[in-house]
């Protein structure tokens, strides 16, 4: 399909890559082109600069960093798979990214493309969230660091202003006694989320983020501080997350009623708990 | 390195082993690159959203879909399409696999099959059909044939072409 007319640069530093972004009006980053270069066939996005982060290299590593895992944005949803530093200190970043698409995608997408695309059905916005992740965005300016909660404002929305790149994104490394787990319903398998959920507890406190039933990733507090501190099984599981739909406000569309979402959106809540107490367990 | 943007550059590319250099427009897919520009006509355009993966072809080693890559991000890069797979005009294990096991009706989709199906046949020489099953998922056959096609692959990986 024929794009509109785009201009495009290819710088090969970070610096150049804010200069450009900054610098030129109607400019947008272009990570692995995954979600954006359709989007611009269909004409919902329509950038008048690209500003090609392809080559890019120090945005493309992963290393361990004390108890932090650091993620360069132009990691690869191939690479988060195959890093043994991943494997190693939060492997369910790797067991996500293999779930997205398919391994086309997986080649060329990218983990900030995909948390910079806030689509509320994408894998990565939930989990980082779960997570307690942290993204650090660049500008002329400086850097500053945001956690992930903060991260996401809105649908297709991130707080990455104009003139700014996300350039790392910095995961807690898992201790002993942490567990994560993330659970959902697909249109096919590896397909887009209709509902999920993703869950994280280290020594019995727990974080829970939603995906799919707004606008960002929608933290579940309440079922949070009933689990907290508890020996979590089947039956107490399903008792803390009791009520959860009801305080959500999804969409309807196609795929789901608002009403189904609701009850999906609590089943990929206990699966996804009871996934995460279990490798809490070891 | 282009640091000013430009709506048109030169890029420069090997195509199943040949170095082409073009003026390109930064609009243009990598798919129409290699079907309008290079007359490489093999690699399909089925859907164009990056769905259907009938554009698949190898980038600097991986596949990839060629409608969801720009012609002028693969400056520099090596590209393989499925004209380049067999080095001669014989067919490769995995192509004669298929035509052994039937594994194509309408055959739009084979090109994109066969180059996943290689990609994985290189990193993996003996998949289980699992395997073959989630190396192909961002292939699609409209002609719903895919017990035939995973089949043919699992043959190939076993040398059973």
């Amino acid at each position: 399909m024929l794009l509109r007319e785009v201009s495009y640069a290819r710088p090969g530093t970070v610096d150049e890559a804010i200069e450009l972004l900054a610098g030129n009006d109607g400019a947008r980053a272009l990570a692995g082109g995954q979600t954006l270069l359709n989007v611009m066939k269909q004409r919902a996005a329509s950038p008048d600069v690209l500003v090609d982060l392809g080559r890019l290299d120090e945005l493309r590593t992963i290393s361990v960093s004390g108890t932090s895992l650091e993620i360069g944005a132009m990691t690869t949803l191939t690479s988060l798979i195959r890093s043994s530093e991943v494997e190693v200190t939060r492997p369910i970043l790797a067991e996500v990214a293999a779930t997205v698409a398919d391994v086309q995608v997986q080649n060329r997408g990218t983990l900030g493309g995909n948390i910079c695309v806030n689509d509320p059905t994408n894998h990565f916005p939930p989990l980082l969230v779960a997570l307690d992740a942290s993204m650090t965005v660049a500008s002329v300016d400086g850097e500053r660091t945001v956690p992930a909660e903060e991260f996401f404002v809105g649908v297709f929305e991130t707080t990455v202003k104009e003139g700014e790149l996300l350039t790392k994104i910095t995961v807690p490394a898992a201790g002993k006694g942490t567990g994560d787990g993330m659970s959902g319903v697909t249109l096919g398998t590896h397909g887009t989320y209709i509902a999920n959920a993703a869950a994280s507890v280290a020594d019995g406190t727990w974080r829970i983020a939603l995906g799919c039933v707004g606008a960002v990733p929608h933290r579940a507090k309440a079922v949070e501080g009933k689990l907290s501190g508890t020996d979590v099984d089947d039956a107490s599981a399903r008792g803390a997350v009791e009520g959860l739909g009801a305080t959500l406000d999804p969409p309807s569309d196609v795929h789901a009623s608002a009403d189904y979402r609701r009850s999906l959106a609590e089943t990929s809540t206990v699966r996804a708990v009871l996934q995460a107490a279990e490798k809490a367990r070891g | 390195m282009s640091t000013t943007p430009v709506s048109e550059q030169v890029v420069r590319v090997s195509v199943n082993g040949t170095t082409y250099e073009r003026d390109v427009p930064a609009r243009r897919l990598l798919v129409h690159f290699l079907r309008d520009d290079l007359a490489l006509t093999g690699t399909h355009i089925g859907c164009d959203t990056g769905s259907c993966g009938a554009c698949t072809v190898h980038l600097n080693g991986v596949p990839v879909k060629s409608c969801a890559v720009l012609a002028v991000q693969a400056d520099g890069a090596a590209v393989t399409t499925i004209e380049g797979i067999s080095e001669d005009d014989a067919l490769t294990p995995l192509q004669q696999s298929f035509s052994d096991h039937h594994a194509l009706q309408c055959g739009f989709c084979t090109p994109g099959m066969l180059m996943s199906a290689s990609a994985l046949l290189e990193q993996n020489p003996s998949p289980t059909e699992d395997e073959v099953k989630v190396a192909l998922q961002g292939n699609i056959c409209r002609c719903t044939g895919y017990w035939n096609i995973v089949e043919a692959v699992v043959a190939a990986g076993k040398g059973a072409a």
